[in-house]
């Protein structure tokens, strides 16, 4: 019989006096979606759920000077934004092609940067956008650049005090085009075979101003592909660059990746050849 | 194990429960409030036998705790009865359309169709099909199920 107590803060300094009282016997649950079924198959035994949804106020939308997204908010408040669709739509794509509706009803996107899947949809997109989170802590507040947030499958640099408050995304960004590829067998219910996320900006005379790519599913972390990104900048925006970035994405110095159930190594890196380009052409389709 | 009460608005009445705090929604459902409409499919949100609708929104009931409930207003396949007894027009259409073959993923798919039409009363054949793509039917009546939607979309106008 798994059983556990469930509290419902009402503030951050409630969150954060509870983390303290319970220490490692507690887990914070934000939409539950893979807290819950880490508990059924008791990869996790919590004694304690802290759960973050009485924390109305992290759950936003904001444009500023940058983007800011509360950690609260859910999937499908992302994916039926106007401002994230335009502005900043690989991040829409992604979240709309998380597990299916019911799901991005409930699952929220500070849950699933915290959750640090390998395949996390919304993963990519925030690379490619050049994302930071922040990180709430009982005394203190910081940022982290996403591509350095993530540091194994499910581990990240959050520490147990801390809570993913929210994501910031320069506002800069408004001046790139952006997209995302999932890459899966069915359209639901089903993780990315590889993720591809590209943002590019370009300038008047066609070259390539500057580019962002984010891949999920090529290394224990869903990674920059900074050989990619450093080749194509300053180059023209043609096929024959953005093969030649898809063949330098591919390459063992920046992606890794592994066989699994899903698909073998072989064939991912294949994929990073064959989306690198194609996602970039979407994305500059979209500025 | 450390039980709590909660009240909720379900099919239109106002409830409480004193349950078990590690329960989710769907137990809650079955197991006390004894409405059964709602099935126990995979347990992990992957196959939508539990849907039932949440302010509006469809939910897995599996994957919600039953603590998050307080004060919320949920809709199960009990509550789209008529006060005269009769069929919804959702149910009617699945009825006349052969939505139904063994039966367990309906009170899921009809909930979903629910919370689509409630949102979009005039869903293009793309949106029905993504609002039951968390819905897994495994006698794979899909074509007959989004009939039976796209019908009772229309009489429902």
């Amino acid at each position: 019989m798994i059983d556990y107590e469930y509290k419902k803060p009402e503030s951050l300094d409630e969150v954060f006096a509870l983390l303290k009282n319970c220490g490692s016997q507690a887990k914070l649950i934000a939409g539950g979606t893979d807290v819950l079924i880490d508990i059924k198959h008791r990869k996790i035994e919590p004694e304690v759920l802290i759960s973050l949804r009485g924390l109305n106020d992290l759950q936003y939308i904001r444009k500023e000077d940058d983007y800011h997204i509360g950690a609260m908010t859910t999937h499908a408040m992302l994916e039926h934004s106007e401002l994230v669709e335009k502005e900043l739509t690989a991040l829409q794509q992604g979240a709309a092609q998380v597990g299916c509706v019911q799901l991005r009803n409930v699952a929220t996107i500070g849950g699933n940067v915290c959750n640090a899947a390998p395949s996390a949809d919304s993963a990519a997109p925030l690379l490619a956008l050049g994302a930071r989170v922040v990180l709430q802590g009982p005394n203190d507040r910081r940022e982290v650049e996403m591509a350095d947030f993530f540091t194994g499958p499910s581990a990240t640099t959050k520490k147990d005090d801390e809570v993913l408050v929210e994501l910031i995304i320069p506002g800069d960004m408004e001046k790139y085009g952006s997209s995302y590829c999932k890459h899966s067998r069915r359209k639901a219910l089903n993780l990315p075979i590889i993720g591809v996320a590209g943002a590019i900006k370009l300038n008047s005379d066609n070259t390539i101003s500057d580019v962002k790519i984010g891949l999920t599913v090529v290394a224990p972390t869903p990674i920059r592909a900074l050989p990619a990104e450093e080749f194509l900048v300053g180059k023209a925006f043609t096929d024959d660059v953005l093969t030649e970035a898809g063949k330098r994405a591919a390459e063992p110095d920046c992606c890794m990746p592994r066989d699994s159930l899903r698909c073998e190594g072989w064939y991912r890196e294949e994929m990073v050849r064959v989306l690198i380009p194609r996602v970039l052409k979407q994305a500059a389709g979209n500025l | 194990m450390k039980t709590q009460t909660v009240s909720f608005t379900l099919n239109g009445e106002s409830v409480t429960a004193t349950v078990p705090q590690s329960w989710n929604l769907l137990r809650t459902l079955r197991d006390h409030f004894e409405l059964t409409g709602a099935k126990e499919g995979c347990g992990e949100g992957e196959c939508g036998a539990c849907t039932v609708v949440v302010d509006g929104d469809a939910v897995n009931s599996c994957l919600y705790p039953v603590m998050e409930a307080e004060g919320k207003t949920i809709v199960t396949i009990e509550g789209l009865e008529k006060t005269d007894g009769g069929l919804h027009p959702i149910q009617d259409a699945f009825l006349n359309n052969n939505g139904v073959q063994c039966g367990y993923c309906t009170s899921g798919m009809i909930m979903s169709a629910k919370a689509l039409l409630d949102k979009n009363p005039a869903p293009s054949e793309d949106d029905i099909r993504t609002s039951i793509s968390g819905n897994i039917c495994r006698c794979t009546g899909y074509v007959q199920i989004v009939e039976s939607i796209d019908n009772a979309s229309k009489m429902m106008k």
